[in-house]
This record gives C-alpha cells, structure tokens and sequence, in this order.
C-alpha cells in the first residue's frame, strides 16, 4: 500500500468542504438547546445537530430588548456535551460575534434575524471563515444573495417564536416558485432577473439548470408539531430546524422523538398518524396573521 | 439483467450516492435502478447497497427504528455488495466506541468518531488508494470524519496521517470520506463493479479528475 499522504495538499474551509457540512444534515433536524441537558435530550431523539442558544426564539420574543449571541461559556459546555455537531447564532453582520463562536469549536453559524440585527446594511462577509454559515431567505433574491456572500445552507426565515408554520410555508413556496420560472426563461431573461435581484448572474443560471438551491436549503421559523414538519418536507426541503417547538412543548423528549420519525416518514400518512399520537400540548404560539409588522422578525437583514 | 441498488435514505447525503451509483453502472455498461430506502422490505430486492454519511447517532437509531437494521445485516451475509462511507463507516462497523451508536456489526473494525476533529478541521486532500482504477490519488472530502482505530479481519486500503481511512473487509467496501461530493466515481466502481476478484481487470478508460467545483 502507498502511503503517500501528501499532508502538505490539506485544504480546510473549501466552499466543497464547508458545502458538505450542510449536506451531511440533509433529511435530519436541527434543535435549538438552551443548556447540556437539552442538547442530550435531543441527541437522544435522533437530532443531527443542536443549535445552542440563551433562549428559544418564543422567549426571545416575550422578553423583548436586544437579543445577542450566547455567553460563550454556555456555548462550549453544549459543544462538549454532545457528540452531535452544534451550531451557534450571530446576529446579522455581526463578524466579531461570529468569530467569536467560530473560535469557541461551532460547527455552523447562523447569522439569524431572530436576534437584533447588528448591521442595517451588510451581512457578514462569510467567505472569510472556515466555520461555513447558515442564513434565512424569504425569497430567491435573499437566497442568493447569501449564497454569494458564502452560505453553505439557506433555511426560510419562517417567523421564528410564533408556532405558526404559515410563513415558512410562504418562504419556501415563494422560493421554490421563482426556480420553476427561471428554468422557463431564456438566457438574456434570466440576466435581466440576476440585476434586479442583484444577485450574480453566475448564481442565477445554476440556480436554473440545478432546478433548485445550490446549496441545501432547510425550513425553519414555526414548526411546531410532526406534521408541520412532514409539510415543509413535502415543500421539497432538504431538512427542519426546529425551534421552540421542542423545548416548549409539554413533552420535549416525545415531540423530539416524533419530529425526527416524521421527517423520515413525511409522505406515509399512516405513519405520521402513528407518530402523532399522544404527544401532549405543542407550544401555545402566536397567530401570524395577529403579528404586526414591528414585531415580526422576517423583515430583518434583507 | 438490470441491477436495482438501494440508498439508505432514512438521513444524511442520499442523492449524490444515487448519482454516483448511476455514473460508476454506466462506465461498467451495467443497467441500474436506483431507490431509496426509508422503511423495510426494499432492501431484500437490492443488489447492491450505500449505507451514506450523515449524522451516525441519527442513522443507527432510524434504521434499527424502520426495521432495515437486519435486512442489511442480511444483505451482506449474502454476500452482496455494500459501500459504507463516513457515518456509514461507524454504523458498519464492529465497534464505534460510543454506546450512543447501535452498530451493525458488517465490518471487524472499530473506529474513532470525530478522529480529525470538529468541522473546522474538516478537510479534502488527494488521497492514495489501492486498487481504484488507475494511480492518480482520489479527491477525498472528510467532514468531521471518523478514522478507523483496529482494524480486525478488515483489509487497509488507504491511510491518511497514519490512520487508517478506507478498508475492505469481504463484500463491504468503508471509507471515513465521502467520495459521493466530487464527480470521482472510482470508489463506487471499486465496491460495486470491480470485486476482489475482478481488481486485475480493472477498466482503464481516463477518469474524471474529481475537480471540486
């Protein structure tokens, strides 16, 4: 055998390497944790990662004033507790909160619209990290725009903290029906939509031939019960973030276990009626539809 | 005869696997039927078999979940070819030292999770392997991937930093990188098309180069 190592040609951070990550999560769910004992419940229940976070998104909305990355220190005690990849949330262009996680041992980073946005201009530039990045998209235009700036996966921004998934179902049709347009337009059609999205036109045309994202693209924001996350995966997502539908639920470790068999059997009914029972109260949540516009967090980091 | 091959697909890189499969049959002129397997009963019908990488905690507890565990287990035990590659490693293996992974005991190894580190260490690197078609080192992406630490009755086929990474142990073919990321086929042709038997009469035509986009 040759042993021909060639340890020199290593290459770490690679838009191959970073995009992988993501595709490694693909038909799973994501949790979002608050401490170690959380984290372990959900990698009991089949998670595939853990989101560590100071609140859940629910709470972050009661609680009001400016919402910022974890204490890190609580961040790395969930990164030891769980042999499950765990992700962090930045908030939107903030690089030096995203370094900092990045720093800490993060898997991914979600530069995420659920905390206070940081920059109303900018997203950061996430190219410059090894870390690869996770951002929320309502809309091609937004999906794009984050891919070039160096996300390895898009999740629909949905509206985080409601238990109500009509926005995420909104975002991912939005998105979904702007690629079977594209792949109807012509070259110079598909152009003209690359500068009015102001996205690349690169992006653009493989977006088109690809018929979808070029890189995994998840749901989240409102999924709450097994079936809310069975119809995100009839949406064609690639996979389910699951929020403070776990945590606040009057069972977590049962709603966890029933959210994971559901995304596996998300087109067998039979099953998903299996799955469904006896799993006590969901979260309560809020109605979109009585959510004004100030207090809905999708707006944020277009 | 068409060949049917069937994808674990209960979580992790399922379509690239699918496409692979698909590219390596057609340099080998072989007709295959690709599907994807979520629940139990397909598995007895498949010729060949891709146990893909994903997340080996949620993997090992969805297929013994769906009853699909012991089909595979049968599926080798026959003989039948299987490719098991990252989180498909650990959830082939004999040992993955973690009592949070129910292994299936497919292949004597034991292996070491996470051996290279969280994913900021993850990495690609041209990597030499014995018996892919032709000498050019394979294009290999390891993600957060485990290493192989004994290895039992299972053959090395390629290391990386000392440690093994790629074995053969009978009809099972494992890999700790995912060579479904790049367009390199020559893995899925070793496990699927070029069995020990048949190493000598390799193909030779030129092979993609596995450029990464």
């Amino acid at each position: 055998m040759t042993d021909d190592t060639a340890l020199e040609d290593l290459r770490r951070g690679t838009d191959l390497v970073k995009r992988g990550f993501a595709q490694m999560q693909k038909g799973g769910v994501i949790m979002d944790v608050v401490d170690p004992q959380q984290a372990e419940i959900a990698e009991d229940a089949g998670a595939v990662a853990v989101m560590a976070l100071e609140a859940v998104p629910a709470d972050i909305r009661k609680r009001g004033g400016v919402a910022r990355m974890a204490d890190p220190a609580d961040v790395a005690e969930i990164v030891d507790s769980v042999s499950i990849p765990v992700m962090g949330k930045s908030r939107i262009g903030h690089t030096k909160e995203a370094q900092i996680l990045e720093a800490v041992g993060v898997d991914m980073i979600d530069e995420s619209e659920v905390l206070t946005p940081a920059d109303d201009a900018y997203h950061i530039d996430k190219r410059e990290f090894t870390a690869p990045f996770v951002c929320g998209a309502r809309n091609l235009g937004e999906a794009l725009r984050r891919i070039d700036e160096g996300a390895a996966m898009i999740r629909t921004k949905g509206e985080a903290g409601t238990g109500d998934v009509n926005q995420a179902v909104h975002h991912q049709r939005t998105i979904k029906g702007a690629i079977r347009e594209l792949e109807g337009k012509t070259h110079e059609e598909r152009e003209a939509f690359a500068r009015e999205i102001e996205a690349p036109a690169e992006l653009v045309h493989e977006t088109a031939e690809m018929g979808r994202l070029p890189v995994v693209n998840f749901a989240a924001g409102g999924i709450a019960t097994p079936a809310d996350a069975a119809l995100m995966m009839h949406h064609e997502c690639d996979g389910i973030f699951v929020g403070s539908g776990i945590f606040g639920a009057e069972n977590p470790e049962a709603m966890a276990d029933a959210i994971v068999q559901a995304v596996n059997n998300w087109d067998d009914p039979e099953t998903l009626v299996e799955i469904s029972k006896n799993l006590g109260k969901s979260m309560k949540g809020d109605a979109n539809v009585d959510l004004p516009e100030e207090e809905q967090m999708q707006g944020r980091g277009v | 005869m068409s060949l049917t091959a069937g994808v674990v697909a209960v979580q992790g890189n399922v379509a690239e696997h699918a496409a692979a499969i698909e590219r390596a049959a057609a340099a080998h002129g072989e007709d295959v039927t690709v599907c994807e397997i979520r629940e139990s009963g397909l598995v007895p019908d498949c010729d060949l078999l891709a146990l893909p990488g994903g997340e080996s905690t949620t993997i090992s507890r969805l297929v013994h979940d769906e009853g699909i565990a012991e089909e595979i287990r049968e599926h080798v035990a026959a003989g039948k070819p299987l490719l098991a590659t990252c989180a498909g490693l650990i959830v082939a293996s004999s040992d993955p030292r973690d009592d949070r992974v129910d292994s299936l005991d497919l292949i004597d190894v034991s292996v070491e999770r996470n051996a290279f580190g969280r994913q900021k260490d993850s990495f690609e690197a041209p990597l030499s392997i014995d018996g892919v078609a032709d000498e050019e080192p394979f294009p290999a992406v390891f993600i957060r991937a485990p290493a192989i630490a004994d290895v039992g009755d299972a053959t090395v086929l390629a290391e990386w930093d000392g440690r093994p990474v790629a074995v053969r142990d009978g009809p099972v073919v494992a890999t700790a990188f995912h060579p479904e990321l790049t367009d390199d086929d020559r893995i899925h042709r070793l496990a699927f098309f070029e069995t020990e038997d048949s190493l000598e009469r390799a193909p030779t035509e030129t092979v993609s180069n596995g450029e990464s986009r």
